[in-house]
Protein backbone atom coordinates (compact mmCIF):
# COMPACT_ATOMS: atom_id res chain seq x y z
CA UNK A 1 0.00 0.00 0.00
CA UNK A 2 2.88 2.07 0.33
CA UNK A 3 4.93 1.64 -2.04
CA UNK A 4 3.42 3.98 -4.84
CA UNK A 5 6.55 5.92 -6.28
CA UNK A 6 6.67 9.26 -7.93
CA UNK A 7 5.91 7.79 -11.51
CA UNK A 8 2.64 6.55 -10.31
CA UNK A 9 0.08 8.00 -13.30
CA UNK A 10 -2.13 10.58 -11.68
CA UNK A 11 -5.10 8.47 -13.30
CA UNK A 12 -4.08 5.89 -11.43
CA UNK A 13 -3.64 7.38 -7.86
CA UNK A 14 -6.77 8.65 -8.69
CA UNK A 15 -9.28 5.66 -9.59
CA UNK A 16 -7.57 3.36 -7.09
CA UNK A 17 -9.62 4.55 -4.62
CA UNK A 18 -12.89 3.83 -6.16
CA UNK A 19 -12.28 0.26 -7.04
CA UNK A 20 -8.50 -1.55 -6.65
CA UNK A 21 -8.21 -0.24 -3.07
CA UNK A 22 -11.36 0.85 -2.07
CA UNK A 23 -10.86 2.14 1.29
CA UNK A 24 -14.52 0.15 2.87
CA UNK A 25 -14.56 -3.18 0.74
CA UNK A 26 -10.67 -3.78 0.47
CA UNK A 27 -8.99 -2.16 3.24
CA UNK A 28 -11.86 -2.46 5.65
CA UNK A 29 -11.42 1.00 6.75
CA UNK A 30 -13.86 3.34 8.38
CA UNK A 31 -16.54 0.29 9.36
CA UNK A 32 -18.19 2.15 12.02
CA UNK A 33 -19.71 5.05 9.97
CA UNK A 34 -20.34 2.61 7.38
CA UNK A 35 -22.37 0.72 8.97
CA UNK A 36 -23.73 3.05 11.38
CA UNK A 37 -25.65 6.21 9.40
CA UNK A 38 -26.35 2.98 5.90
CA UNK A 39 -29.77 3.27 7.04
CA UNK A 40 -30.96 6.35 4.61
CA UNK A 41 -29.67 7.16 1.58
CA UNK A 42 -29.85 11.21 2.38
CA UNK A 43 -27.39 10.22 5.38
CA UNK A 44 -25.05 8.52 3.18
CA UNK A 45 -24.47 11.46 0.96
CA UNK A 46 -24.30 13.63 3.57
CA UNK A 47 -21.43 11.12 5.36
CA UNK A 48 -19.52 10.75 2.45
CA UNK A 49 -19.58 14.24 1.66
CA UNK A 50 -18.54 15.19 4.73
CA UNK A 51 -16.07 12.82 4.92
CA UNK A 52 -14.31 13.60 1.60
CA UNK A 53 -14.54 17.39 2.56
CA UNK A 54 -12.36 16.60 5.43
CA UNK A 55 -10.28 14.12 3.62
CA UNK A 56 -9.18 16.39 1.06
CA UNK A 57 -8.65 19.34 3.25
CA UNK A 58 -6.37 17.52 5.38
CA UNK A 59 -4.68 15.75 2.54
CA UNK A 60 -3.94 19.03 1.11
CA UNK A 61 -2.47 20.41 4.38
CA UNK A 62 -0.77 17.37 5.72
CA UNK A 63 1.31 17.58 2.37
CA UNK A 64 1.77 21.35 2.05
CA UNK A 65 3.25 20.94 5.55
CA UNK A 66 5.14 17.62 5.27
CA UNK A 67 8.26 18.89 5.17
CA UNK A 68 7.78 21.20 8.27
CA UNK A 69 6.24 18.33 11.10
CA UNK A 70 8.68 16.86 12.51
CA UNK A 71 8.50 12.69 12.19
CA UNK A 72 8.07 11.85 16.48
CA UNK A 73 4.72 14.40 16.66
CA UNK A 74 3.42 14.02 13.33
CA UNK A 75 0.17 11.44 14.46
CA UNK A 76 -0.47 14.06 16.56
CA UNK A 77 -0.47 17.05 14.49
CA UNK A 78 -2.29 14.95 12.07
CA UNK A 79 -5.24 14.63 14.69
CA UNK A 80 -5.32 18.07 15.46
CA UNK A 81 -5.63 18.62 11.68
CA UNK A 82 -7.98 16.69 10.61
CA UNK A 83 -10.08 17.72 14.09
CA UNK A 84 -9.90 21.28 12.76
CA UNK A 85 -11.38 20.45 9.65
CA UNK A 86 -14.31 17.73 11.17
CA UNK A 87 -15.23 20.96 13.47
CA UNK A 88 -15.90 22.93 10.67
CA UNK A 89 -18.24 20.22 9.09
CA UNK A 90 -19.72 20.02 12.13
CA UNK A 91 -21.08 23.71 12.47
CA UNK A 92 -21.75 23.89 8.86
CA UNK A 93 -24.33 20.90 8.93
CA UNK A 94 -26.29 21.81 11.69
CA UNK A 95 -26.73 25.44 10.11
CA UNK A 96 -27.79 23.53 7.00
CA UNK A 97 -29.82 21.26 8.58
CA UNK A 98 -30.82 20.69 11.84
CA UNK A 99 -32.69 17.18 11.20
CA UNK A 100 -30.14 15.66 9.00
CA UNK A 101 -27.52 17.07 11.88
CA UNK A 102 -30.09 15.15 14.27
CA UNK A 103 -30.16 11.60 12.29
CA UNK A 104 -25.99 11.42 11.83
CA UNK A 105 -25.55 12.35 15.58
CA UNK A 106 -22.23 12.34 16.76
CA UNK A 107 -20.97 10.60 13.67
CA UNK A 108 -20.42 13.57 11.70
CA UNK A 109 -17.42 14.48 14.83
CA UNK A 110 -16.60 11.27 14.59
CA UNK A 111 -14.92 11.67 11.28
CA UNK A 112 -11.51 12.51 13.30
CA UNK A 113 -11.10 9.21 14.19
CA UNK A 114 -12.42 7.98 10.84
CA UNK A 115 -9.11 5.74 10.00
CA UNK A 116 -9.54 6.25 6.55
CA UNK A 117 -8.29 9.90 7.03
CA UNK A 118 -5.57 9.82 9.04
CA UNK A 119 -4.54 6.08 6.70
CA UNK A 120 -4.38 8.49 3.79
CA UNK A 121 -2.79 11.29 5.76
CA UNK A 122 0.40 8.90 7.25
CA UNK A 123 0.63 6.73 3.54
CA UNK A 124 -0.14 9.30 0.99
CA UNK A 125 -0.32 12.82 1.77
CA UNK A 126 3.08 12.76 4.32
CA UNK A 127 5.03 11.71 0.90
CA UNK A 128 3.60 13.24 -1.82
CA UNK A 129 2.89 16.82 -3.68
CA UNK A 130 -0.19 18.44 -2.67
CA UNK A 131 -1.67 18.26 -6.42
CA UNK A 132 -1.16 14.27 -6.14
CA UNK A 133 -2.17 14.46 -2.61
CA UNK A 134 -5.89 16.42 -2.84
CA UNK A 135 -6.24 13.99 -6.26
CA UNK A 136 -5.60 10.84 -4.03
CA UNK A 137 -8.37 12.11 -1.35
CA UNK A 138 -10.59 12.61 -4.23
CA UNK A 139 -10.40 9.14 -5.39
CA UNK A 140 -11.01 7.65 -1.99
CA UNK A 141 -13.52 10.02 -0.83
CA UNK A 142 -15.44 8.47 -3.61
CA UNK A 143 -14.88 5.44 -3.53
CA UNK A 144 -15.90 5.58 0.53
CA UNK A 145 -19.43 7.53 -0.71
CA UNK A 146 -19.73 4.72 -3.07
CA UNK A 147 -19.16 1.92 -0.99
CA UNK A 148 -21.69 4.08 1.71
CA UNK A 149 -24.14 4.18 -1.23
CA UNK A 150 -23.60 0.54 -2.01
CA UNK A 151 -25.15 -0.39 1.87
CA UNK A 152 -27.25 2.43 1.97
CA UNK A 153 -29.86 1.40 -1.43
CA UNK A 154 -29.98 -1.95 -0.20
CA UNK A 155 -30.79 -0.96 3.09
CA UNK A 156 -33.12 1.95 2.78
CA UNK A 157 -34.90 -0.43 -0.54
CA UNK A 158 -35.40 -3.64 1.26
CA UNK A 159 -36.05 -1.99 5.22
CA UNK A 160 -38.08 1.14 4.20
CA UNK A 161 -39.18 0.51 0.42
CA UNK A 162 -38.03 3.47 -0.29
CA UNK A 163 -35.17 5.60 -2.04
CA UNK A 164 -34.23 8.88 -0.56
CA UNK A 165 -36.55 9.15 2.32
CA UNK A 166 -37.17 12.42 4.46
CA UNK A 167 -36.13 14.12 1.12
CA UNK A 168 -38.52 16.28 -1.54
CA UNK A 169 -37.41 13.53 -4.05
CA UNK A 170 -38.63 10.26 -2.34
CA UNK A 171 -39.39 7.31 -4.73
CA UNK A 172 -41.70 4.56 -3.65
CA UNK A 173 -40.27 1.20 -5.12
CA UNK A 174 -42.87 -1.12 -4.35
CA UNK A 175 -45.87 -0.07 -3.98
CA UNK A 176 -48.18 0.15 -1.04
CA UNK A 177 -48.36 -3.14 -0.56
CA UNK A 178 -44.62 -3.97 0.09
CA UNK A 179 -44.10 -5.07 3.43
CA UNK A 180 -41.01 -3.52 4.60
CA UNK A 181 -38.27 -5.90 6.46
CA UNK A 182 -37.36 -3.44 9.65
CA UNK A 183 -34.78 -5.69 10.14
CA UNK A 184 -32.65 -4.20 7.37
CA UNK A 185 -33.03 -0.74 9.05
CA UNK A 186 -32.03 -1.72 12.54
CA UNK A 187 -28.27 -2.48 13.48
CA UNK A 188 -28.30 -5.93 12.51
CA UNK A 189 -28.77 -5.70 8.85
CA UNK A 190 -26.03 -3.27 8.80
CA UNK A 191 -23.57 -6.18 9.32
CA UNK A 192 -25.47 -8.61 7.37
CA UNK A 193 -25.56 -5.73 3.54
CA UNK A 194 -22.13 -5.22 4.54
CA UNK A 195 -20.94 -9.21 4.98
CA UNK A 196 -22.82 -9.93 1.88
CA UNK A 197 -21.28 -7.39 -0.23
CA UNK A 198 -17.63 -7.97 0.80
CA UNK A 199 -18.76 -11.61 -0.11
CA UNK A 200 -19.92 -10.19 -3.45
CA UNK A 201 -17.07 -8.35 -3.98
CA UNK A 202 -14.40 -10.94 -3.01
CA UNK A 203 -15.98 -13.23 -5.74
CA UNK A 204 -15.63 -10.70 -8.30
CA UNK A 205 -12.35 -9.94 -7.85
CA UNK A 206 -11.67 -13.62 -8.08
CA UNK A 207 -13.66 -13.82 -11.19
CA UNK A 208 -11.99 -10.96 -12.93
CA UNK A 209 -8.23 -12.17 -11.96
CA UNK A 210 -9.04 -15.74 -13.14
CA UNK A 211 -10.31 -14.10 -16.57
CA UNK A 212 -7.50 -12.02 -16.87
CA UNK A 213 -4.87 -15.08 -15.97
CA UNK A 214 -6.64 -16.99 -18.66
CA UNK A 215 -6.74 -14.18 -20.87
CA UNK A 216 -3.21 -13.88 -20.64
CA UNK A 217 -2.19 -17.19 -20.89
CA UNK A 218 -4.21 -18.10 -24.22
CA UNK B 1 -28.84 18.14 34.81
CA UNK B 2 -30.09 14.11 33.86
CA UNK B 3 -31.28 11.97 36.46
CA UNK B 4 -30.98 9.02 35.26
CA UNK B 5 -29.73 6.23 38.15
CA UNK B 6 -26.82 4.94 38.04
CA UNK B 7 -27.69 0.89 37.60
CA UNK B 8 -29.92 1.54 34.61
CA UNK B 9 -27.11 3.77 32.97
CA UNK B 10 -24.73 1.12 33.40
CA UNK B 11 -27.63 -1.94 31.88
CA UNK B 12 -27.94 0.59 29.12
CA UNK B 13 -24.87 1.18 28.34
CA UNK B 14 -23.19 -2.32 28.50
CA UNK B 15 -26.11 -4.23 26.94
CA UNK B 16 -29.07 -2.79 25.70
CA UNK B 17 -27.92 0.09 23.85
CA UNK B 18 -24.24 -1.92 23.53
CA UNK B 19 -21.61 0.39 21.46
CA UNK B 20 -20.27 -2.25 19.40
CA UNK B 21 -23.46 -4.18 18.35
CA UNK B 22 -26.13 -1.73 18.80
CA UNK B 23 -24.13 1.48 18.19
CA UNK B 24 -21.73 0.37 15.67
CA UNK B 25 -18.93 1.97 17.85
CA UNK B 26 -15.27 0.46 17.80
CA UNK B 27 -15.78 -1.96 15.22
CA UNK B 28 -12.13 -1.75 13.69
CA UNK B 29 -10.88 -3.56 17.33
CA UNK B 30 -13.87 -5.98 17.57
CA UNK B 31 -13.13 -6.94 13.62
CA UNK B 32 -9.08 -6.78 14.30
CA UNK B 33 -8.52 -8.67 17.79
CA UNK B 34 -11.27 -11.10 17.86
CA UNK B 35 -9.31 -13.78 17.07
CA UNK B 36 -8.91 -15.11 20.09
CA UNK B 37 -10.09 -15.08 23.70
CA UNK B 38 -7.18 -14.35 25.82
CA UNK B 39 -5.85 -11.14 23.38
CA UNK B 40 -9.82 -10.11 23.57
CA UNK B 41 -10.42 -10.08 26.96
CA UNK B 42 -7.39 -8.19 27.51
CA UNK B 43 -7.86 -5.66 24.68
CA UNK B 44 -11.31 -5.42 26.46
CA UNK B 45 -9.63 -4.04 30.01
CA UNK B 46 -7.03 -1.69 27.85
CA UNK B 47 -10.35 -0.28 26.57
CA UNK B 48 -11.95 -0.12 29.94
CA UNK B 49 -8.94 1.60 31.44
CA UNK B 50 -8.89 4.75 28.54
CA UNK B 51 -12.74 4.38 28.99
CA UNK B 52 -12.31 6.00 32.52
CA UNK B 53 -9.43 8.18 32.14
CA UNK B 54 -10.87 9.87 29.26
CA UNK B 55 -14.32 10.24 30.84
CA UNK B 56 -12.95 12.04 33.94
CA UNK B 57 -10.67 14.10 31.80
CA UNK B 58 -13.95 15.19 29.67
CA UNK B 59 -15.69 16.55 32.26
CA UNK B 60 -13.07 18.10 33.33
CA UNK B 61 -12.37 19.95 29.94
CA UNK B 62 -15.80 20.88 29.39
CA UNK B 63 -15.73 23.00 32.91
CA UNK B 64 -13.09 24.60 31.91
CA UNK B 65 -14.36 25.56 28.49
CA UNK B 66 -18.00 26.46 29.57
CA UNK B 67 -15.75 28.63 31.84
CA UNK B 68 -13.61 29.53 28.71
CA UNK B 69 -16.51 30.17 26.32
CA UNK B 70 -14.92 28.37 23.35
CA UNK B 71 -17.21 25.21 23.16
CA UNK B 72 -15.69 24.93 19.58
CA UNK B 73 -12.56 23.25 20.92
CA UNK B 74 -14.19 20.63 22.41
CA UNK B 75 -13.29 18.31 19.69
CA UNK B 76 -9.98 18.77 19.53
CA UNK B 77 -8.83 19.26 23.45
CA UNK B 78 -11.05 15.78 23.66
CA UNK B 79 -9.22 14.32 21.03
CA UNK B 80 -5.56 15.61 22.34
CA UNK B 81 -6.01 14.04 25.89
CA UNK B 82 -7.53 10.61 24.17
CA UNK B 83 -4.35 10.17 22.49
CA UNK B 84 -2.03 11.22 25.63
CA UNK B 85 -4.32 8.87 27.82
CA UNK B 86 -3.54 5.89 25.52
CA UNK B 87 0.62 6.82 25.48
CA UNK B 88 0.22 6.43 28.91
CA UNK B 89 -1.27 2.74 29.40
CA UNK B 90 0.88 2.06 26.12
CA UNK B 91 4.08 3.00 28.41
CA UNK B 92 1.99 1.10 31.70
CA UNK B 93 1.74 -2.23 29.41
CA UNK B 94 5.27 -1.94 28.36
CA UNK B 95 6.72 -1.98 31.17
CA UNK B 96 4.31 -4.82 33.46
CA UNK B 97 3.89 -7.19 30.63
CA UNK B 98 6.04 -7.13 27.43
CA UNK B 99 3.95 -10.48 26.15
CA UNK B 100 0.87 -8.62 26.06
CA UNK B 101 2.17 -5.93 24.70
CA UNK B 102 3.63 -7.71 21.79
CA UNK B 103 -0.07 -9.39 21.55
CA UNK B 104 -1.86 -6.31 21.15
CA UNK B 105 0.45 -4.96 18.77
CA UNK B 106 -0.49 -2.18 16.42
CA UNK B 107 -4.04 -1.95 17.92
CA UNK B 108 -2.64 -0.53 21.27
CA UNK B 109 -1.73 2.93 19.69
CA UNK B 110 -4.76 2.82 17.41
CA UNK B 111 -7.15 2.54 20.74
CA UNK B 112 -6.72 6.51 19.81
CA UNK B 113 -8.70 6.25 16.96
CA UNK B 114 -11.23 3.88 18.73
CA UNK B 115 -14.62 5.76 18.06
CA UNK B 116 -16.22 3.97 21.20
CA UNK B 117 -13.68 6.09 23.42
CA UNK B 118 -14.62 9.33 21.20
CA UNK B 119 -17.98 8.39 21.31
CA UNK B 120 -18.29 7.71 25.14
CA UNK B 121 -16.65 11.73 26.03
CA UNK B 122 -19.19 13.05 23.11
CA UNK B 123 -22.30 11.03 24.33
CA UNK B 124 -21.90 11.98 28.17
CA UNK B 125 -21.27 15.43 27.55
CA UNK B 126 -24.69 15.18 25.27
CA UNK B 127 -26.80 13.80 28.08
CA UNK B 128 -25.42 16.09 31.02
CA UNK B 129 -24.37 13.26 33.37
CA UNK B 130 -22.38 14.25 36.49
CA UNK B 131 -19.29 13.09 37.68
CA UNK B 132 -20.59 9.84 38.70
CA UNK B 133 -22.60 9.29 36.44
CA UNK B 134 -20.03 9.74 33.77
CA UNK B 135 -17.61 6.90 35.27
CA UNK B 136 -20.40 4.45 35.70
CA UNK B 137 -21.14 5.28 31.87
CA UNK B 138 -17.47 4.63 30.57
CA UNK B 139 -17.69 1.60 32.97
CA UNK B 140 -20.75 0.19 31.66
CA UNK B 141 -19.93 0.80 27.87
CA UNK B 142 -15.89 -0.59 28.77
CA UNK B 143 -18.00 -3.81 30.35
CA UNK B 144 -20.12 -3.81 27.10
CA UNK B 145 -17.22 -3.45 24.30
CA UNK B 146 -15.19 -6.50 25.77
CA UNK B 147 -18.42 -8.87 26.55
CA UNK B 148 -18.81 -8.24 22.57
CA UNK B 149 -15.19 -8.71 22.13
CA UNK B 150 -15.00 -12.36 24.37
CA UNK B 151 -18.32 -13.65 23.30
CA UNK B 152 -17.36 -13.02 19.05
CA UNK B 153 -13.94 -14.08 19.61
CA UNK B 154 -15.34 -17.56 21.34
CA UNK B 155 -17.62 -17.98 18.06
CA UNK B 156 -14.42 -17.31 16.19
CA UNK B 157 -12.65 -19.99 17.86
CA UNK B 158 -15.12 -22.13 17.08
CA UNK B 159 -15.24 -21.45 13.44
CA UNK B 160 -11.64 -22.23 12.75
CA UNK B 161 -12.81 -25.81 12.84
CA UNK B 162 -15.33 -25.36 10.31
CA UNK B 163 -14.82 -25.32 6.77
CA UNK B 164 -15.50 -21.78 5.32
CA UNK B 165 -16.10 -21.18 1.64
CA UNK B 166 -12.66 -19.57 0.51
CA UNK B 167 -14.47 -16.24 -0.52
CA UNK B 168 -16.01 -15.65 2.77
CA UNK B 169 -13.01 -16.48 4.65
CA UNK B 170 -11.99 -13.31 6.80
CA UNK B 171 -14.34 -9.98 7.33
CA UNK B 172 -17.02 -11.28 5.11
CA UNK B 173 -17.62 -14.19 7.59
CA UNK B 174 -16.76 -12.58 10.28
CA UNK B 175 -19.60 -9.33 9.81
CA UNK B 176 -22.37 -11.86 9.52
CA UNK B 177 -21.26 -13.24 12.76
CA UNK B 178 -21.57 -9.73 14.19
CA UNK B 179 -25.11 -9.83 12.57
CA UNK B 180 -26.38 -12.66 14.46
CA UNK B 181 -24.99 -11.69 17.34
CA UNK B 182 -26.50 -8.22 17.11
CA UNK B 183 -30.01 -9.65 16.12
CA UNK B 184 -29.60 -11.69 19.48
CA UNK B 185 -28.56 -8.54 21.66
CA UNK B 186 -32.06 -7.04 20.29
CA UNK B 187 -34.24 -9.08 22.39
CA UNK B 188 -32.62 -6.99 25.75
CA UNK B 189 -33.95 -4.06 24.25
CA UNK B 190 -36.16 -2.08 26.77
CA UNK B 191 -34.34 -4.00 29.55
CA UNK B 192 -33.07 -0.41 31.22
CA UNK B 193 -36.02 1.61 30.46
Amino acid sequence: MNMQEKTTPSLEVFLRGLWQENPVFVMLLGMCPTLAVTNKVVNCFAMGLSAMFVLVMSSLMVSLLRNYIPKQVRIASYIVIIATFVTIVDYVIQSISLDLYDSLGAFIQLIVVNCIILGRAEAFASRNKPAKAVLDAVGMGLGFTFALLCLGVVREALGNGTLLMDTPYEISLFGAAFEPWAIMILPPGGFFVLGLQILFFNWLRKKLTQRNASAAGA
Amino acid sequence: MNTESLSSIFINAAIVNNFVLSMFLGICPFLGVSAKKETAIRMGLAVIFVMLVSSMCAYGINIVLDIAGTPYLRLICYIAVIASAVQLVEMVIKKFSPALFRALGIFLPLITTNCAILGLALFQTQKEYNFLQCLVYALGAGAGFTLALTIMAGMREKLDLAEVPDIAQGAAITLILAGILSLAFMGFAGLGG
